[in-house]
Protein backbone atom coordinates (compact mmCIF):
# COMPACT_ATOMS: atom_id res chain seq x y z
CA UNK A 1 0.00 0.00 0.00
CA UNK A 2 1.40 3.24 -0.95
CA UNK A 3 2.11 6.06 1.80
CA UNK A 4 0.41 8.87 1.84
CA UNK A 5 1.77 11.95 1.35
CA UNK A 6 1.38 15.66 2.81
CA UNK A 7 3.05 18.57 1.52
CA UNK A 8 4.73 20.90 4.05
CA UNK A 9 4.58 24.21 4.18
CA UNK A 10 7.27 26.38 5.53
CA UNK A 11 7.21 29.83 6.29
CA UNK A 12 10.65 31.35 5.71
CA UNK A 13 10.55 35.25 7.25
CA UNK A 14 9.80 37.85 7.61
CA UNK A 15 12.27 37.56 10.17
CA UNK A 16 15.24 35.53 8.36
CA UNK A 17 18.65 36.67 7.89
CA UNK A 18 18.86 35.40 4.15
CA UNK A 19 15.38 36.36 3.04
CA UNK A 20 17.60 39.93 2.47
CA UNK A 21 15.06 42.26 4.64
CA UNK A 22 11.01 41.84 5.28
CA UNK A 23 10.00 39.11 2.86
CA UNK A 24 7.55 36.20 3.89
CA UNK A 25 7.89 33.37 1.67
CA UNK A 26 5.59 30.53 1.76
CA UNK A 27 6.82 27.28 0.81
CA UNK A 28 5.62 24.02 -0.13
CA UNK A 29 7.40 21.15 0.38
CA UNK A 30 7.93 18.09 -0.70
CA UNK A 31 10.21 16.19 1.72
CA UNK A 32 13.32 18.46 0.79
CA UNK A 33 12.24 19.58 -2.90
CA UNK A 34 10.07 23.38 -3.25
CA UNK A 35 6.78 22.53 -4.71
CA UNK A 36 5.32 25.89 -4.93
CA UNK A 37 6.74 29.54 -3.51
CA UNK A 38 4.17 32.37 -2.43
CA UNK A 39 6.44 35.76 -1.93
CA UNK A 40 4.25 37.84 0.21
CA UNK A 41 5.74 41.29 0.31
CA UNK A 42 4.64 44.73 1.31
CA UNK A 43 5.75 44.51 5.09
CA UNK A 44 7.81 47.11 4.07
CA UNK A 45 5.28 49.68 2.22
CA UNK A 46 5.74 53.03 3.33
CA UNK A 47 3.33 54.68 0.62
CA UNK A 48 5.90 56.33 -1.17
CA UNK A 49 4.19 57.05 -4.56
CA UNK A 50 1.06 58.23 -2.45
CA UNK A 51 3.62 60.66 -0.39
CA UNK A 52 5.20 61.96 -3.19
CA UNK A 53 1.26 63.34 -4.78
CA UNK A 54 1.41 65.60 -1.63
CA UNK A 55 5.31 66.94 -2.13
CA UNK A 56 7.01 69.48 -4.35
CA UNK A 57 9.36 68.71 -6.57
CA UNK A 58 12.29 69.32 -4.31
CA UNK A 59 10.42 67.17 -1.90
CA UNK A 60 10.22 64.35 -3.42
CA UNK A 61 13.13 63.85 -3.94
CA UNK A 62 14.75 62.39 -0.80
CA UNK A 63 11.86 60.02 -0.79
CA UNK A 64 13.72 58.44 -3.93
CA UNK A 65 16.92 57.32 -1.23
CA UNK A 66 14.52 55.91 0.26
CA UNK A 67 13.87 52.80 -1.85
CA UNK A 68 16.84 51.10 -3.07
CA UNK A 69 18.76 51.87 -0.09
CA UNK A 70 21.63 50.55 -0.84
CA UNK A 71 22.15 52.68 -3.94
CA UNK A 72 20.55 55.72 -3.51
CA UNK A 73 21.60 58.14 -5.93
CA UNK A 74 20.90 55.99 -8.86
CA UNK A 75 16.99 56.46 -7.79
CA UNK A 76 17.05 59.89 -7.48
CA UNK A 77 18.89 60.08 -11.01
CA UNK A 78 15.60 58.84 -12.26
CA UNK A 79 13.43 61.29 -11.16
CA UNK A 80 15.66 64.15 -12.22
CA UNK A 81 15.97 63.00 -15.29
CA UNK A 82 11.77 62.91 -15.50
CA UNK A 83 11.35 66.09 -13.89
CA UNK A 84 14.12 67.60 -16.19
CA UNK A 85 12.13 66.06 -19.32
CA UNK A 86 9.26 67.74 -18.71
CA UNK A 87 10.60 70.90 -17.71
CA UNK A 88 12.83 70.48 -20.63
CA UNK A 89 16.22 71.96 -19.00
CA UNK A 90 19.50 71.65 -19.54
CA UNK A 91 21.99 70.22 -17.49
CA UNK A 92 25.40 71.82 -17.34
CA UNK A 93 28.51 69.21 -18.06
CA UNK A 94 30.28 69.24 -15.11
CA UNK A 95 27.35 68.18 -13.20
CA UNK A 96 26.37 65.16 -15.73
CA UNK A 97 29.75 64.25 -14.91
CA UNK A 98 29.51 64.38 -11.19
CA UNK A 99 26.21 62.42 -11.20
CA UNK A 100 28.16 59.88 -13.41
CA UNK A 101 30.78 59.69 -11.01
CA UNK A 102 28.28 58.63 -8.02
CA UNK A 103 26.14 56.51 -9.91
CA UNK A 104 28.70 54.53 -10.47
CA UNK A 105 29.53 54.56 -7.22
CA UNK A 106 26.42 53.58 -6.56
CA UNK A 107 26.73 50.50 -8.48
CA UNK A 108 30.04 49.57 -6.81
CA UNK A 109 28.13 49.73 -3.44
CA UNK A 110 25.00 47.54 -4.29
CA UNK A 111 26.94 44.86 -6.41
CA UNK A 112 29.54 44.56 -3.11
CA UNK A 113 26.74 44.41 -1.07
CA UNK A 114 24.98 41.78 -3.24
CA UNK A 115 28.22 39.50 -3.78
CA UNK A 116 29.16 39.38 -0.60
CA UNK A 117 25.61 38.81 0.63
CA UNK A 118 25.26 36.03 -2.12
CA UNK A 119 28.31 34.65 -0.63
CA UNK A 120 27.51 34.67 3.22
CA UNK A 121 24.06 33.02 2.25
CA UNK A 122 25.68 29.73 0.99
CA UNK A 123 28.22 29.88 3.51
CA UNK A 124 31.18 32.19 3.46
CA UNK A 125 31.78 35.16 5.88
CA UNK A 126 35.19 36.39 4.70
CA UNK A 127 34.11 37.88 1.69
CA UNK A 128 31.73 39.89 3.25
CA UNK A 129 33.65 41.51 6.07
CA UNK A 130 36.51 42.51 3.51
CA UNK A 131 33.93 43.70 0.99
CA UNK A 132 31.82 45.95 3.91
CA UNK A 133 35.20 47.64 4.58
CA UNK A 134 35.32 49.16 1.08
CA UNK A 135 31.62 50.01 1.12
CA UNK A 136 32.51 52.55 4.41
CA UNK A 137 35.33 53.94 2.02
CA UNK A 138 32.87 54.31 -0.95
CA UNK A 139 29.88 55.96 1.43
CA UNK A 140 32.74 58.48 3.24
CA UNK A 141 32.63 59.76 -0.66
CA UNK A 142 28.51 60.03 -0.18
CA UNK A 143 29.13 61.69 3.35
CA UNK A 144 31.66 64.13 1.97
CA UNK A 145 29.79 65.25 -1.11
CA UNK A 146 25.87 65.44 -0.03
CA UNK A 147 26.44 65.15 3.62
CA UNK A 148 25.42 62.19 4.53
CA UNK A 149 26.37 58.34 4.14
CA UNK A 150 23.30 57.07 2.96
CA UNK A 151 20.62 59.18 2.55
CA UNK A 152 22.19 61.69 0.27
CA UNK A 153 19.27 63.99 -1.38
CA UNK A 154 22.36 64.96 -3.43
CA UNK A 155 21.05 65.37 -7.38
CA UNK A 156 18.92 68.20 -8.06
CA UNK A 157 16.33 69.06 -10.90
CA UNK A 158 19.11 70.71 -13.10
CA UNK A 159 21.97 69.62 -11.50
CA UNK A 160 23.27 68.72 -8.44
CA UNK A 161 23.48 70.26 -4.95
CA UNK A 162 27.19 71.05 -4.40
CA UNK A 163 30.08 71.30 -6.32
CA UNK A 164 32.74 68.64 -4.77
CA UNK A 165 36.21 69.43 -3.91
CA UNK A 166 39.77 69.21 -5.17
CA UNK A 167 40.56 66.86 -2.68
CA UNK A 168 37.18 64.20 -2.56
CA UNK A 169 38.02 63.61 -6.56
CA UNK A 170 41.73 63.24 -5.53
CA UNK A 171 40.46 60.38 -2.86
CA UNK A 172 37.86 59.29 -5.49
CA UNK A 173 40.85 58.69 -7.85
CA UNK A 174 43.36 57.18 -5.36
CA UNK A 175 40.24 54.71 -4.87
CA UNK A 176 39.57 53.05 -7.77
CA UNK A 177 43.30 52.61 -8.18
CA UNK A 178 43.72 50.25 -5.52
CA UNK A 179 39.70 48.94 -5.66
CA UNK A 180 40.88 46.48 -8.27
CA UNK A 181 43.12 44.67 -5.88
CA UNK A 182 40.03 44.11 -3.79
CA UNK A 183 37.92 42.63 -6.70
CA UNK A 184 40.67 40.58 -6.96
CA UNK A 185 40.50 39.29 -3.86
CA UNK A 186 36.88 38.60 -3.56
CA UNK A 187 37.19 37.00 -6.91
CA UNK A 188 40.13 35.05 -4.95
CA UNK A 189 37.68 33.65 -2.39
CA UNK A 190 34.97 32.98 -4.31
CA UNK A 191 35.23 32.33 -8.46
CA UNK A 192 36.66 28.98 -8.00
CA UNK A 193 36.01 28.22 -4.64
CA UNK A 194 34.36 24.66 -4.77
CA UNK A 195 31.48 24.86 -2.32
CA UNK A 196 30.68 28.44 -3.56
CA UNK A 197 30.31 26.66 -7.47
CA UNK A 198 28.30 23.90 -5.85
CA UNK A 199 25.70 26.09 -4.66
CA UNK A 200 25.74 28.33 -7.36
CA UNK A 201 26.35 27.05 -11.12
CA UNK A 202 23.15 25.88 -12.97
CA UNK A 203 20.88 27.03 -9.73
CA UNK A 204 18.02 29.14 -10.32
CA UNK A 205 18.41 29.21 -14.68
CA UNK A 206 16.85 31.49 -16.56
CA UNK A 207 16.50 31.53 -20.63
CA UNK A 208 16.20 34.62 -22.74
CA UNK A 209 12.85 34.16 -23.21
CA UNK A 210 12.36 33.97 -20.10
CA UNK A 211 13.94 36.90 -19.14
CA UNK A 212 11.93 39.20 -21.32
CA UNK A 213 8.05 37.35 -20.65
CA UNK A 214 9.14 37.92 -16.74
CA UNK A 215 10.25 41.83 -17.42
CA UNK A 216 13.49 40.98 -16.14
CA UNK A 217 16.39 44.01 -16.19
CA UNK A 218 19.46 44.65 -15.79
CA UNK A 219 22.13 41.85 -14.48
CA UNK A 220 19.44 39.57 -14.59
CA UNK A 221 18.66 40.00 -18.27
CA UNK A 222 22.32 40.15 -18.87
CA UNK A 223 23.36 37.09 -17.26
CA UNK A 224 20.91 34.74 -19.46
CA UNK A 225 22.66 36.41 -22.41
CA UNK A 226 20.75 39.36 -23.71
CA UNK A 227 23.00 42.74 -24.40
CA UNK A 228 21.00 45.34 -22.80
CA UNK A 229 22.13 47.81 -20.72
CA UNK A 230 20.36 51.26 -20.63
CA UNK A 231 23.40 53.09 -20.43
CA UNK A 232 24.38 51.88 -23.72
CA UNK A 233 21.35 51.25 -26.24
CA UNK A 234 19.28 54.79 -24.59
CA UNK A 235 22.78 56.34 -23.34
CA UNK A 236 21.61 59.57 -21.16
CA UNK A 237 24.09 61.79 -19.31
CA UNK A 238 27.95 61.47 -20.48
CA UNK A 239 27.66 57.82 -21.19
CA UNK A 240 27.89 57.76 -25.03
CA UNK A 241 30.97 59.60 -24.24
CA UNK A 242 32.44 56.94 -22.26
CA UNK A 243 34.22 53.72 -23.13
CA UNK A 244 33.04 50.43 -21.07
CA UNK A 245 32.20 46.91 -21.82
CA UNK A 246 29.09 45.56 -21.44
CA UNK A 247 29.64 41.85 -19.73
CA UNK A 248 26.81 39.31 -20.42
CA UNK A 249 26.56 35.56 -19.11
CA UNK A 250 26.03 32.51 -21.03
CA UNK A 251 23.64 29.90 -19.04
CA UNK A 252 21.97 32.28 -16.91
CA UNK A 253 22.42 30.66 -13.62
CA UNK A 254 22.93 32.29 -10.36
CA UNK A 255 26.97 31.90 -10.81
CA UNK A 256 26.81 33.81 -14.21
CA UNK A 257 25.37 36.35 -12.38
CA UNK A 258 27.49 36.60 -9.88
CA UNK A 259 30.54 36.78 -12.49
CA UNK A 260 28.39 39.51 -14.08
CA UNK A 261 28.56 41.69 -11.26
CA UNK A 262 31.68 41.14 -10.25
CA UNK A 263 32.65 42.90 -14.27
CA UNK A 264 30.40 45.28 -13.64
CA UNK A 265 31.98 46.63 -10.35
CA UNK A 266 35.52 46.56 -12.98
CA UNK A 267 33.61 48.52 -15.64
CA UNK A 268 32.43 50.85 -13.13
CA UNK A 269 36.27 51.57 -11.75
CA UNK A 270 37.02 52.35 -15.46
CA UNK A 271 34.18 54.61 -16.10
CA UNK A 272 34.51 56.95 -12.68
CA UNK A 273 38.44 57.23 -13.81
CA UNK A 274 37.56 58.27 -17.33
CA UNK A 275 35.04 60.74 -15.79
CA UNK A 276 37.48 62.34 -13.11
CA UNK A 277 39.94 62.67 -15.76
CA UNK A 278 37.39 64.52 -18.02
CA UNK A 279 35.92 66.57 -15.25
CA UNK A 280 35.54 69.65 -16.69
CA UNK A 281 34.94 72.90 -14.73
CA UNK A 282 31.87 75.12 -14.68
CA UNK A 283 28.55 75.38 -12.95
CA UNK A 284 26.91 72.24 -11.30
CA UNK A 285 23.33 73.33 -11.56
CA UNK A 286 20.91 74.79 -13.91
CA UNK A 287 21.60 78.73 -14.44
CA UNK A 288 17.75 79.09 -14.54
CA UNK A 289 17.14 80.96 -11.32
CA UNK A 290 13.44 79.26 -11.19
CA UNK A 291 14.02 76.09 -11.20
CA UNK A 292 17.89 76.25 -8.76
CA UNK A 293 18.28 78.18 -5.84
CA UNK A 294 20.39 80.76 -5.70
CA UNK A 295 23.92 80.81 -3.80
CA UNK A 296 24.22 81.46 -0.17
CA UNK A 297 26.40 84.69 -0.81
CA UNK A 298 23.89 86.19 -3.17
CA UNK A 299 21.24 86.08 -0.50
CA UNK A 300 22.73 89.17 1.13
CA UNK A 301 23.67 91.38 -1.56
CA UNK A 302 21.06 90.57 -4.36
CA UNK A 303 16.58 90.93 -3.62
CA UNK A 304 15.89 88.70 -6.71
CA UNK A 305 17.67 85.87 -5.06
CA UNK A 306 15.91 86.38 -1.74
CA UNK A 307 13.14 85.82 -3.68
CA UNK A 308 13.93 83.30 -5.83
CA UNK A 309 15.40 81.32 -2.36
CA UNK A 310 11.68 82.08 -0.70
CA UNK A 311 9.21 80.79 -3.92
CA UNK A 312 11.45 77.79 -4.51
CA UNK A 313 11.93 76.20 -0.80
CA UNK A 314 7.86 77.10 -0.17
CA UNK A 315 6.27 76.62 -3.62
CA UNK A 316 8.66 74.98 -5.59
CA UNK A 317 9.18 75.47 -8.88
CA UNK A 318 6.09 74.53 -11.41
CA UNK A 319 6.31 71.77 -14.06
CA UNK A 320 4.75 72.06 -17.48
CA UNK A 321 1.97 69.72 -18.14
CA UNK A 322 2.34 66.31 -19.35
CA UNK A 323 3.84 62.38 -19.04
CA UNK A 324 6.68 61.16 -18.77
CA UNK A 325 8.44 58.24 -18.61
CA UNK A 326 12.18 58.04 -17.51
CA UNK A 327 14.40 54.76 -16.71
CA UNK A 328 17.96 54.70 -15.50
CA UNK A 329 20.28 51.64 -15.24
CA UNK A 330 20.78 51.09 -11.89
CA UNK A 331 22.78 48.46 -10.20
CA UNK A 332 19.53 45.91 -10.22
CA UNK A 333 17.88 46.59 -13.48
CA UNK A 334 16.16 49.56 -15.19
CA UNK A 335 14.58 52.02 -12.59
CA UNK A 336 12.10 53.84 -14.21
CA UNK A 337 9.72 56.98 -12.99
CA UNK A 338 6.40 57.71 -14.86
CA UNK A 339 5.83 61.01 -14.00
CA UNK A 340 2.19 62.94 -14.66
CA UNK A 341 2.39 66.46 -13.90
CA UNK A 342 -1.08 68.39 -14.10
CA UNK A 343 0.94 71.75 -14.37
CA UNK A 344 1.01 72.48 -10.39
CA UNK A 345 3.93 72.71 -8.21
CA UNK A 346 3.00 68.93 -7.28
CA UNK A 347 3.71 65.44 -9.40
CA UNK A 348 0.00 64.38 -9.99
CA UNK A 349 1.13 61.07 -10.09
CA UNK A 350 4.26 59.39 -9.98
CA UNK A 351 4.75 56.06 -10.43
CA UNK A 352 7.53 53.74 -9.65
CA UNK A 353 8.87 51.16 -11.94
CA UNK A 354 11.65 48.91 -9.63
CA UNK A 355 13.48 46.28 -10.91
CA UNK A 356 13.43 44.01 -7.93
CA UNK A 357 9.54 43.60 -8.38
CA UNK A 358 9.63 42.04 -11.22
CA UNK A 359 12.34 39.89 -10.15
CA UNK A 360 10.82 38.87 -6.88
CA UNK A 361 7.82 38.09 -9.00
CA UNK A 362 9.67 35.06 -10.52
CA UNK A 363 10.90 33.84 -7.62
CA UNK A 364 7.95 30.93 -7.97
CA UNK A 365 8.81 29.61 -11.10
CA UNK A 366 13.10 30.19 -10.50
CA UNK A 367 12.63 28.33 -7.60
CA UNK A 368 10.26 24.96 -8.25
CA UNK A 369 11.79 21.79 -8.27
CA UNK A 370 14.96 23.35 -6.13
CA UNK A 371 15.66 22.29 -3.25
CA UNK A 372 15.27 24.14 0.53
CA UNK A 373 18.80 25.00 0.42
CA UNK A 374 19.02 26.70 -3.19
CA UNK A 375 15.87 29.43 -1.83
CA UNK A 376 18.80 31.65 -0.63
CA UNK A 377 21.04 31.49 -2.94
CA UNK A 378 18.44 32.04 -5.57
CA UNK A 379 17.30 35.11 -3.77
CA UNK A 380 20.20 36.42 -2.84
CA UNK A 381 21.05 36.42 -6.83
CA UNK A 382 17.81 38.02 -7.43
CA UNK A 383 19.53 40.85 -5.35
CA UNK A 384 15.99 41.84 -3.85
CA UNK A 385 16.18 45.28 -1.79
CA UNK A 386 12.67 45.65 0.39
CA UNK A 387 12.80 49.02 -0.60
CA UNK A 388 12.37 49.23 -3.41
CA UNK A 389 9.90 45.87 -3.67
CA UNK A 390 7.74 47.00 -1.47
CA UNK A 391 8.05 51.14 -1.65
CA UNK B 1 14.90 58.64 -32.24
CA UNK B 2 11.81 60.95 -33.33
CA UNK B 3 12.55 59.39 -36.56
CA UNK B 4 11.50 56.22 -35.29
CA UNK B 5 8.65 57.44 -33.18
CA UNK B 6 7.35 59.09 -36.46
CA UNK B 7 7.64 55.69 -37.89
CA UNK B 8 6.22 53.38 -35.53
CA UNK B 9 3.15 55.88 -34.95
CA UNK B 10 2.54 55.76 -38.88
CA UNK B 11 2.79 51.96 -38.73
CA UNK B 12 0.51 51.47 -35.52
CA UNK B 13 -1.65 54.29 -37.36
CA UNK B 14 -2.26 51.84 -40.42
CA UNK B 15 -2.51 48.74 -38.63
CA UNK B 16 -4.45 49.30 -36.13
CA UNK B 17 -6.48 52.16 -37.67
CA UNK B 18 -9.78 51.55 -36.25
CA UNK B 19 -8.79 50.70 -32.89
CA UNK B 20 -6.55 53.73 -31.91
CA UNK B 21 -8.62 56.34 -30.62
CA UNK B 22 -6.13 58.88 -30.35
CA UNK B 23 -1.55 58.77 -30.74
CA UNK B 24 0.37 61.36 -29.70
CA UNK B 25 4.21 62.10 -29.10
CA UNK B 26 5.60 64.10 -26.57
CA UNK B 27 8.73 64.62 -25.00
CA UNK B 28 10.58 62.19 -27.50
CA UNK B 29 8.08 59.39 -26.32
CA UNK B 30 4.84 57.85 -28.06
CA UNK B 31 1.08 57.50 -26.07
CA UNK B 32 -1.72 55.52 -27.64
CA UNK B 33 -5.22 55.81 -26.58
CA UNK B 34 -7.25 52.39 -27.33
CA UNK B 35 -10.70 51.02 -25.97
CA UNK B 36 -10.75 48.64 -23.43
CA UNK B 37 -12.47 46.66 -24.95
CA UNK B 38 -9.95 45.77 -27.46
CA UNK B 39 -6.71 45.74 -25.15
CA UNK B 40 -6.26 42.60 -25.45
CA UNK B 41 -6.25 42.39 -29.36
CA UNK B 42 -3.76 45.73 -29.28
CA UNK B 43 -1.29 44.09 -26.71
CA UNK B 44 -1.57 40.59 -28.66
CA UNK B 45 -0.34 42.79 -31.58
CA UNK B 46 1.97 44.86 -30.18
CA UNK B 47 4.23 41.69 -28.81
CA UNK B 48 3.21 39.13 -31.94
CA UNK B 49 4.20 41.34 -34.96
CA UNK B 50 7.29 41.51 -36.77
CA UNK B 51 7.94 45.11 -36.96
CA UNK B 52 7.30 46.26 -33.83
CA UNK B 53 8.51 43.39 -31.45
CA UNK B 54 7.47 44.71 -28.14
CA UNK B 55 8.59 41.96 -26.05
CA UNK B 56 8.80 42.97 -22.63
CA UNK B 57 6.18 44.68 -20.28
CA UNK B 58 7.86 47.53 -18.04
CA UNK B 59 5.19 48.25 -15.94
CA UNK B 60 1.42 49.13 -15.67
CA UNK B 61 0.34 52.17 -13.74
CA UNK B 62 -2.81 53.53 -12.51
CA UNK B 63 -4.06 56.98 -12.39
CA UNK B 64 -7.18 58.54 -10.76
CA UNK B 65 -8.67 61.36 -12.31
CA UNK B 66 -11.74 61.98 -9.78
CA UNK B 67 -13.69 64.43 -12.10
CA UNK B 68 -13.74 62.23 -15.29
CA UNK B 69 -16.53 60.32 -16.04
CA UNK B 70 -13.96 57.72 -16.98
CA UNK B 71 -12.24 57.89 -13.94
CA UNK B 72 -9.43 55.49 -13.56
CA UNK B 73 -6.83 55.57 -16.45
CA UNK B 74 -4.06 52.83 -17.02
CA UNK B 75 -1.02 53.41 -18.85
CA UNK B 76 0.80 50.30 -20.47
CA UNK B 77 4.35 50.99 -20.73
CA UNK B 78 6.66 48.64 -23.04
CA UNK B 79 9.77 48.25 -24.64
CA UNK B 80 10.86 46.09 -27.74
CA UNK B 81 14.85 45.77 -27.36
CA UNK B 82 15.07 44.65 -31.01
CA UNK B 83 14.32 48.00 -32.03
CA UNK B 84 15.23 49.97 -29.29
CA UNK B 85 12.00 51.67 -28.57
CA UNK B 86 9.43 52.35 -25.62
CA UNK B 87 5.56 52.57 -26.00
CA UNK B 88 2.56 53.58 -23.83
CA UNK B 89 -0.94 52.23 -24.13
CA UNK B 90 -3.42 54.32 -22.38
CA UNK B 91 -6.85 53.04 -21.48
CA UNK B 92 -9.53 54.78 -19.62
CA UNK B 93 -11.72 53.11 -17.25
CA UNK B 94 -15.48 53.96 -15.02
CA UNK B 95 -15.38 53.00 -11.83
CA UNK B 96 -16.61 49.19 -11.13
CA UNK B 97 -15.47 48.45 -15.02
CA UNK B 98 -13.82 45.20 -15.21
CA UNK B 99 -10.59 45.02 -17.54
CA UNK B 100 -9.58 42.25 -18.86
CA UNK B 101 -6.08 40.44 -17.17
CA UNK B 102 -2.83 40.46 -20.10
CA UNK B 103 -1.11 37.80 -17.99
CA UNK B 104 -1.62 35.01 -20.73
CA UNK B 105 0.32 37.45 -22.54
CA UNK B 106 2.74 38.55 -20.62
CA UNK B 107 3.59 36.74 -17.44
CA UNK B 108 4.83 39.06 -15.40
CA UNK B 109 1.49 41.40 -15.65
CA UNK B 110 0.59 39.03 -12.55
CA UNK B 111 2.15 41.27 -9.61
CA UNK B 112 1.27 44.42 -11.64
CA UNK B 113 -2.19 44.03 -12.08
CA UNK B 114 -2.30 42.76 -8.54
CA UNK B 115 -0.92 46.37 -7.20
CA UNK B 116 -3.28 48.44 -9.87
CA UNK B 117 -6.11 46.19 -7.87
CA UNK B 118 -4.85 47.13 -4.88
CA UNK B 119 -3.70 50.77 -4.86
CA UNK B 120 -7.22 51.16 -7.03
CA UNK B 121 -9.56 48.61 -6.71
CA UNK B 122 -9.79 47.87 -10.56
CA UNK B 123 -10.52 44.30 -10.73
CA UNK B 124 -8.98 41.86 -13.70
CA UNK B 125 -11.22 39.39 -15.84
CA UNK B 126 -9.18 35.80 -16.03
CA UNK B 127 -6.17 37.19 -13.09
CA UNK B 128 -4.92 33.96 -11.45
CA UNK B 129 -4.66 35.48 -8.27
CA UNK B 130 -6.20 38.88 -7.95
CA UNK B 131 -4.88 39.43 -4.01
CA UNK B 132 -3.73 42.37 -2.49
CA UNK B 133 0.02 43.08 -2.55
CA UNK B 134 1.51 45.70 -0.98
CA UNK B 135 -0.65 46.68 1.57
CA UNK B 136 -1.42 45.02 4.84
CA UNK B 137 -4.19 41.85 5.30
CA UNK B 138 -7.32 42.77 6.07
CA UNK B 139 -6.34 46.50 4.02
CA UNK B 140 -9.61 48.02 3.80
CA UNK B 141 -9.73 51.10 0.93
CA UNK B 142 -7.96 51.72 -1.52
CA UNK B 143 -4.81 54.14 -1.15
CA UNK B 144 -3.47 55.72 -4.23
CA UNK B 145 -7.10 57.10 -4.94
CA UNK B 146 -7.29 61.23 -4.60
CA UNK B 147 -10.22 60.42 -2.15
CA UNK B 148 -7.91 58.50 0.37
CA UNK B 149 -6.38 60.28 2.75
CA UNK B 150 -2.94 60.51 3.07
CA UNK B 151 -2.78 59.32 7.14
CA UNK B 152 -5.25 57.08 6.40
CA UNK B 153 -7.74 55.22 8.51
CA UNK B 154 -6.34 52.95 11.06
CA UNK B 155 -2.68 52.68 13.15
CA UNK B 156 -1.34 50.26 14.21
CA UNK B 157 0.46 49.69 17.96
CA UNK B 158 1.14 46.87 20.48
CA UNK B 159 -0.87 47.18 23.10
CA UNK B 160 0.71 46.23 26.44
CA UNK B 161 -2.40 45.20 28.34
CA UNK B 162 -3.89 43.37 25.34
CA UNK B 163 -0.22 41.50 24.92
CA UNK B 164 -0.90 41.69 21.07
CA UNK B 165 -0.70 44.35 18.07
CA UNK B 166 -3.94 46.27 17.67
CA UNK B 167 -5.50 48.74 15.19
CA UNK B 168 -7.14 51.82 16.05
CA UNK B 169 -8.23 54.95 14.35
CA UNK B 170 -5.89 57.09 13.53
CA UNK B 171 -5.13 59.90 16.19
CA UNK B 172 -2.71 62.29 15.72
CA UNK B 173 -1.45 65.23 17.72
CA UNK B 174 -2.15 67.73 15.04
CA UNK B 175 -3.96 67.24 12.14
CA UNK B 176 -1.98 66.82 8.62
CA UNK B 177 -1.45 70.14 6.93
CA UNK B 178 -2.00 70.97 3.55
CA UNK B 179 -0.03 73.65 2.74
CA UNK B 180 -1.26 75.35 -0.76
CA UNK B 181 1.19 77.56 -1.66
CA UNK B 182 -0.34 78.51 -4.93
CA UNK B 183 -2.57 80.90 -3.71
CA UNK B 184 -0.87 82.23 -0.51
CA UNK B 185 -3.48 84.37 1.66
CA UNK B 186 -5.99 81.41 2.35
CA UNK B 187 -4.59 80.18 5.72
CA UNK B 188 -3.82 76.28 5.72
CA UNK B 189 -6.31 73.41 4.85
CA UNK B 190 -7.04 71.71 7.40
CA UNK B 191 -8.37 67.98 6.23
CA UNK B 192 -10.72 67.67 9.07
CA UNK B 193 -12.73 71.01 8.68
CA UNK B 194 -13.25 72.50 11.84
CA UNK B 195 -16.71 74.34 11.79
CA UNK B 196 -18.04 76.33 14.53
CA UNK B 197 -21.75 77.35 13.96
CA UNK B 198 -22.25 80.72 16.10
CA UNK B 199 -25.19 81.03 18.01
CA UNK B 200 -27.14 82.69 15.27
CA UNK B 201 -26.40 79.37 12.94
CA UNK B 202 -23.83 81.31 10.89
CA UNK B 203 -21.22 79.27 10.05
CA UNK B 204 -17.77 80.62 10.32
Amino acid sequence: MAKKTKSLNLNFGPQHPAAHGVLRLILELDGEVVEKADPHIGLLHRGTEKLIEQKTYTQALPYFDRLDYVAPMNQEHAFALAAEKLLKIEVPIRAKYIRVIFCEIGRILSHILNVTTQALDVGALTPSLWGFEERETLMTFYERASGSRLHANYFRTGGVHQDIPLKLVEDIDKFCRSFPKIIDDLEGLLTDNRIFKQRNVEIGIVTKQEALDHSFSGVMLRGSGVPWDLRRSQPYEIYNELDFKIPVGKNGDCYDRYLCRIEEMRESVKIILQCIEKLPKGPIKSIDGKISPPNRDDLKQSMEALIHHFKLFTEGYRVPKGNVYSAVEAPKGEFGVYLISDGSNRPYRCKIRAPGFSHLQAMDYLIRGHMLADVPAVLGSLDIVFGEVDR
Amino acid sequence: MLENLKNLEKVINSELSSKVQNSLIENNELLIEIKESELIEVIQFLKSNDKLKFRQLIDIAGVDYPDQEKRFQLVYLFLSHENNIRIKLSVYLETNQIINSITKIFPSANWMEREVFDMYGIKFKNHPDLRRILTDYGFKGHPLRKDFPLTGFNEVRYSEKEKKVIYEPVKLEQNYRNFDFESPWEGTNYSKKITNIDTDGKKN
